[in-house]
């Protein structure tokens, strides 16, 4: 790691687990490790660095570079510190003459084949090479100037056959090999900590090079994965960020937290003046540990696109172009039009969406919003689309609309069962770690539609089990689990006695006992394999410590929430919740989708998730907000549409959020919003929803405000404003004007002042506040009285509702079914370079990974179509076409298609239903019937659509 | 002779079968390739990292870490000199000058005809009879430019 001038201290190797203490003597002071220390980290420990190139905190130790060397009274020679571990009594010395001369000596050679470049070398300042050199007190090279890696020409001007030209393929690092001192850092880093294997080092003594991928193949075209943990691992400027050699090295760094996915991982935002100069993993984050991946280590590009609006906008006319005014004629223009609409179509004509994009402070301001300026319950998030029926179903059985683990408890665990995500796409940095565990010897259960690269794609691990279901039959198949474990007996009858309602688990036992669950009798439905579903309940029943984690693949379907409960039923008959290593975990697909779930986004829960029907609830609220409640649950974004296509939902205040791309039905999206009077959309973008908007308010990005985000384990993280917001305001501060035009009386003037106000009214957060957070670094939900600290591991005396609840979960098949006219199944996913709606991933250099949206076909499906690999193809289902190109793989079953929807030109929401899940009204996304025909290009709609947003788009030149 | 990448699929995945189950499998597989081809096809990587759960990269450093694996086709005869101390101090650098100007090749490389590559090798244990060769795997000892022509015209 690169710590010169940021310093955050590198103590060598990783810390010891070991509890047994042993003291030693380094250089005459006393110290006291644990044992399995390395006498390196001992001597950090007090302060005293030992020189050294190949070792860091990160990375196991190697013992290669040879400049580690110490002394050790009464043994033999001059053991590496890295790799020698304390020993009780011992007496270390790591400097004397004998030392010093070794390791000049080392340090000589290393300089003998490195340019002496440093002043124009980007690394400048920020090499340990260069660090080391004069820690050692190098003064001179005595060798003559001979063979070497590093001059392009000889001094009689011929060729250098070993030299290697600089790998500049990736986007965001460089790789210039003469600058190289083959220390194996990045190829471990690739290894240990990212678990791809895409570096090695070819060849041996003085041709060892480190490589990227085969002999022929550049950083871009191997398997790398741009996590940038080699990069982070380098010590010298071989490895490179590129901004860095654009810009500099930076001066000082911001710990905050990325805004990508639900992992939450801390960064630290390394800064020259106001430029961001580069993003690296901050070790002591408790979600990533010091790892990262390529949207939040890399893709922040999109903060500075020339995309960006940064001037307020109005219209009167979707049809309208579009004009730039200042925010109080904004500010004026939206509350005339929504004060208009409440007077004409009354108070429950009108309603906000909050983001999981933005912080908990800002989603709590909208929702406040509705609640308490327009006066009704009016209030989703895009949590309605992906895991409100995890909120349910964890509420029901368990008590707690959350994950039960923290991301540490993934290293105690031996099964994993993984349902309907893909982590190394949608959750690298925790797929990382999970994959660390699995080379440690865990066993994995994959069940999920698609081969996915956990299955058998990753190096040195493979799945014990893929069940490879069909889309839309989760519930039959997790009913079957459980029945397998009922029948055979392999529940954990102790734990169900003494956590859970034992009357409530004989009726639930009699209901899966029922032959009609076994897998035999559902494998023609689900298409799993009896023997292979046997062989998976067993495993997870008796193979130790059992954990589930699972992703949109299981909520998004008509029966979403109850999969969630079968989930959780079968977590709680294996008596796998409550300590390190097991659980229930739903994979948050969002940055802030728990908080903004947390802080009262839904229209029938205040903050804290209490139902708007209690009035003693209520009450709390009423008297701090000084007005009065609606005690009836308002709006949920489809039924909003709903509503507004009947005429009776007129103003929407969307804060950033694309509902036109991200939500399903895209036509029924855009008939609800062009119905609208008044949409106001608050985001970074002109995004999709925006095409239908009459206010435009630019939007702040995380690196512009402070606040929090709350992750996938219930951990509340602080965001650091480390620039000054582009367009004036943070979006908290935009929603406070819009309300104060709105006429409410709200004066906040820091974010910390809104996390006290919710601290008051939820129990769940009432010790969470910005000054704890600053002690603790971060904490996770419930944080009180009962618990200062936070709570990393929940349920672990009893359930948070008391005793376990098990409820039937009955196999119902959706209403999508195939059929002749459209005979295959789609589901949807996303990939690693790409996020979400792609609104800030398409923004950035990551499009040289995946460009376009592709439709990933079964190879005898496509034959029977005539569709060859490449090839547009058009996509059609009940609800719409559209067209994209073909992949042939047999990743995907005979029968099955999958699809992103990264990119808006593909639309692939065009083709999904408005089937939804029956609790939550969570769209069914994983499940579409459609057919697949060759094309020439682009559909109708898409034309009409492009022409649509391109018109929409239109900017009045100011005047 | 290259072979199309559809054969040394098919080849390479009998050879890899054949390896099915054995612990730490790398090495004798490439050593089977290698017997099979005379050399290690570079299209034979991918397939064998595949199977072995490794990746390519993997199996390119092993392969090149072991200077014996070729990449590419050596000459119907391989000619090996050591360049080892012992064998310096005998002449070898003569017989390797003399054996370099009679083929016309550089060390790595193969005779125009496709007859004949000569290649360095770092002791054959084999100093009590230096300087000594590796011709087709055989050793050979004693090695001086008479013996050397001798060798060459052996194979020619």
């Amino acid at each position: 790691m690169k710590d010169f001038i940021i310093p955050d201290r590198d103590f060598g190797t990783p810390a010891a687990k070991s509890k047994a203490m042993v003291t030693l003597t380094i250089d005459g002071f006393d110290v006291t490790v644990p044992e399995g220390t390395s006498i390196m980290r001992a001597a950090a420990e007090i302060g005293i660095s030992v020189p050294k190139l190949c070792a860091t905190d990160s990375l196991d130790a190697f013992g290669s570079c040879r400049l580690c060397l110490v002394e050790i009274e009464g043994r033999n020679g001059t053991p590496a510190s890295c790799t020698t571990p304390v020993a009780p009594g011992i007496k270390v010395h790591t400097q004397n003459a004998k030392l010093k001369q070794l390791r000049r000596g080392v340090m000589e050679l290393y300089i003998s084949d490195h340019p002496l470049d440093c002043l124009t070398c980007a690394a400048n300042g920020d090499c340990e090479l260069q660090d080391m050199a004069g820690a050692v007190g190098l003064r001179d090279v005595r060798y003559e100037a001979g063979e070497n890696h590093f001059e392009v020409r000889n001094t009689s001007g011929e060729k250098n056959p070993n030299w290697l030209p600089k790998d500049d393929s990736n986007p965001y690092f460089a790789y210039d090999p003469a600058k190289c001192i083959v220390c194996s850092r990045c190829v471990r880093a690739c290894e240990e900590i990212q678990g791809t294997f895409a570096l090695t080092i070819e060849g041996r003594g003085f041709d060892s090079r480190v490589s990227f991928g085969a002999k022929t193949d550049t950083a871009l075209t191997s398997d790398c994965v741009s996590c940038g943990a080699c990069v982070q691992a380098c010590p010298t400027g071989t490895l490179q960020e590129k901004s860095v050699i654009d810009i500099g090295t930076p001066d000082r760094s911001v710990i905050t937290t990325c805004a990508y996915c639900g992992v939450g991982c801390s960064f630290k935002a390394e800064m020259r003046g106001d430029e961001l100069v580069r993003m690296t993993p901050y070790k002591h984050g408790k979600a990533n540990r010091g790892h990262s991946c390529v949207k939040g280590r890399f893709a922040y590009g999109y903060a500075s696109h020339k995309d960006r609006i940064l001037s307020p906008m109005i219209r009167d006319s979707i049809n309208d172009p579009w004009q730039e005014v200042t925010w109080a004629e904004a500010m004026e223009f939206a509350s005339n039009r929504m004060k208009g609409i409440i007077a004409k179509y009354g108070r429950h004509s009108v309603g906000v969406i909050t983001s999981s994009r933005c912080t908990n402070e800002e989603a709590y301001l909208v929702q406040k919003l509705t609640r308490a300026v327009f006066q009704n319950n009016n209030t989703d998030t895009c949590a309605r689309v992906c895991h409100s029926p995890t909120g349910y179903g964890l509420g029901q059985t368990f008590g707690t609309s959350a994950g039960t683990q923290d991301f540490d408890s993934v290293e105690q665990t031996d099964v994993v069962i993984l349902i309907g995500a893909n982590p190394t796409d949608g959750h690298p940095v925790f797929a990382s770690r999970l994959k660390k565990r699995l080379r440690q010897g865990a066993k994995l259960i994959v069940i999920d539609p698609r081969r996915i690269d956990l299955v058998d794609n990753s190096a040195h691990i493979r799945a014990a089990q893929h069940l490879a279901l069909t889309p839309g039959t989760n519930v039959a198949v997790v009913t079957a689990l459980a029945h397998v474990i009922v029948t055979e007996g392999l529940f954990d009858e102790a734990f169900i006695r003494d956590r859970c309602d034992w009357d409530e688990f004989q009726d639930y036992a009699e209901f899966v006992s029922d032959p009609r669950h076994s897998p035999e009798a559902t494998q023609f439905l689900t298409g799993v394999k009896a023997d292979e579903l046997r062989a998976a309940a067993r495993l997870y029943a008796k193979g130790g410590n059992g954990a589930i984690y699972y992703g949109l693949g299981v909520t998004e379907h008509s029966q979403g929430s109850t999969t969630v409960i079968g989930i959780a039923n079968l977590a709680m008959l294996t008596g796998n919740v409550g300590r390190p290593g097991v659980g229930v975990n739903p994979l948050r697909g969002q940055n802030n989708v728990q908080g903004s779930c947390d802080m009262g986004s839904f229209p029938h829960e205040l903050p804290g998730y209490r139902h708007v029907k209690n009035d003693q609830v209520r009450e709390v609220f009423e008297s701090l907000w000084g007005v009065k409640i609606d005690n009836e649950p308002g709006l949920r974004i489809p039924n909003m549409l709903d509503a507004a296509v009947e005429g009776t939902f007129k103003g929407l205040y969307c804060q950033g959020e694309d509902i036109l791309q991200s939500d399903p039905d895209t036509k029924h999206v855009a008939a609800g919003l062009a119905a609208m009077d008044c949409v106001i959309v608050h985001d970074l973008f002109l995004n999709e929803t925006a095409n239908y908007a009459h206010v435009f308010f630019p939007g702040s990005s995380f690196l512009e405000k402070d606040g929090t985000f709350t992750n996938a384990e219930r951990r509340i993280n602080r965001v650091r404003k480390v620039m000054a917001p582009r367009q004036g305001y943070a979006d908290w501060e935009v929603t406070q004007m819009f309300a104060q035009a709105m006429g409410a009386d709200w004066h906040y003037t820091h974010p910390s002042q809104i996390m006290d106000e919710i601290a008051l009214l939820t129990p769940s957060f009432a010790g969470v506040s910005y000054e704890r957070l600053e002690e603790l670094g971060s904490v996770q939900w419930p944080c009180n009285e009962k618990a200062p600290e936070g709570t990393p591991l929940m349920h672990i005396d009893g359930f948070v509702r008391g005793k376990g609840k098990f409820i039937v979960t009955e196999y119902v098949a959706t209403d999508e079914k195939t059929g002749p006219r459209f005979p295959l199944l789609l589901t949807t996913g996303r990939i690693l370079s790409q996020y979400n709606v792609g609104a800030q991933t398409r923004r950035t250099e990551n499009v040289v990974w995946h460009a376009e949206d592709v439709l990933e076909i079964h190879p005898h499906d496509a034959e029977l179509r005539g569709v060859r690999d490449g090839q547009f193809v058009k996509l059609a289902s009940r609800s719409g076409e559209t067209s994209l190109r073909a992949k042939i793989t047999d990743r995907v079953s005979p029968g099955v298609v999958y699809t992103t929807f990264h990119h808006p030109t593909t639309q692939a929401n065009v083709i999904t239903t408005d089937f939804s899940d029956w609790a939550t009204n969570c769209p069914e996304y994983k499940v579409t019937a459609v057919q697949v025909s060759p094309s020439n290009g682009p559909t109708e709609w898409q034309e009409e659509y492009a022409a649509q947003a391109e018109a929409s788009r239109r900017i009045l030149a100011a005047e | 002779m290259t072979q199309t990448s559809t054969e040394i699929a098919a080849r390479v995945g009998e050879i890899l079968d054949a390896h099915e189950g054995v612990e730490g499998a790398l090495l004798p597989i490439l050593h089977a390739i290698q017997a099979a081809y005379g050399y290690v096809p570079r299209d034979a990587l991918p397939i064998i990292a595949k199977r072995l759960n490794l990746t390519r990269a993997e199996v390119h450093g092993v392969m090149s870490f072991y200077h014996d694996f070729r990449e590419d086709p050596a000459g119907k005869h391989v000619l090996k000199l050591c360049r080892a101390e012992a064998c310096q101090a005998m002449g070898g650098d003569r017989v390797a000058q003399h054996a370099q100007n009679r083929l016309g090749i550089e060390w790595h490389e193969t005779t125009k005809d496709g007859r004949i590559t000569l290649e360095p090798v770092f002791c054959l244990g084999l100093c009590a009879c230096a300087p000594a060769a590796l011709v087709d795997g055989k050793v050979v000892g004693r090695v001086d430019e008479a013996r050397l022509d001798a060798i060459i015209e052996g194979v020619r």
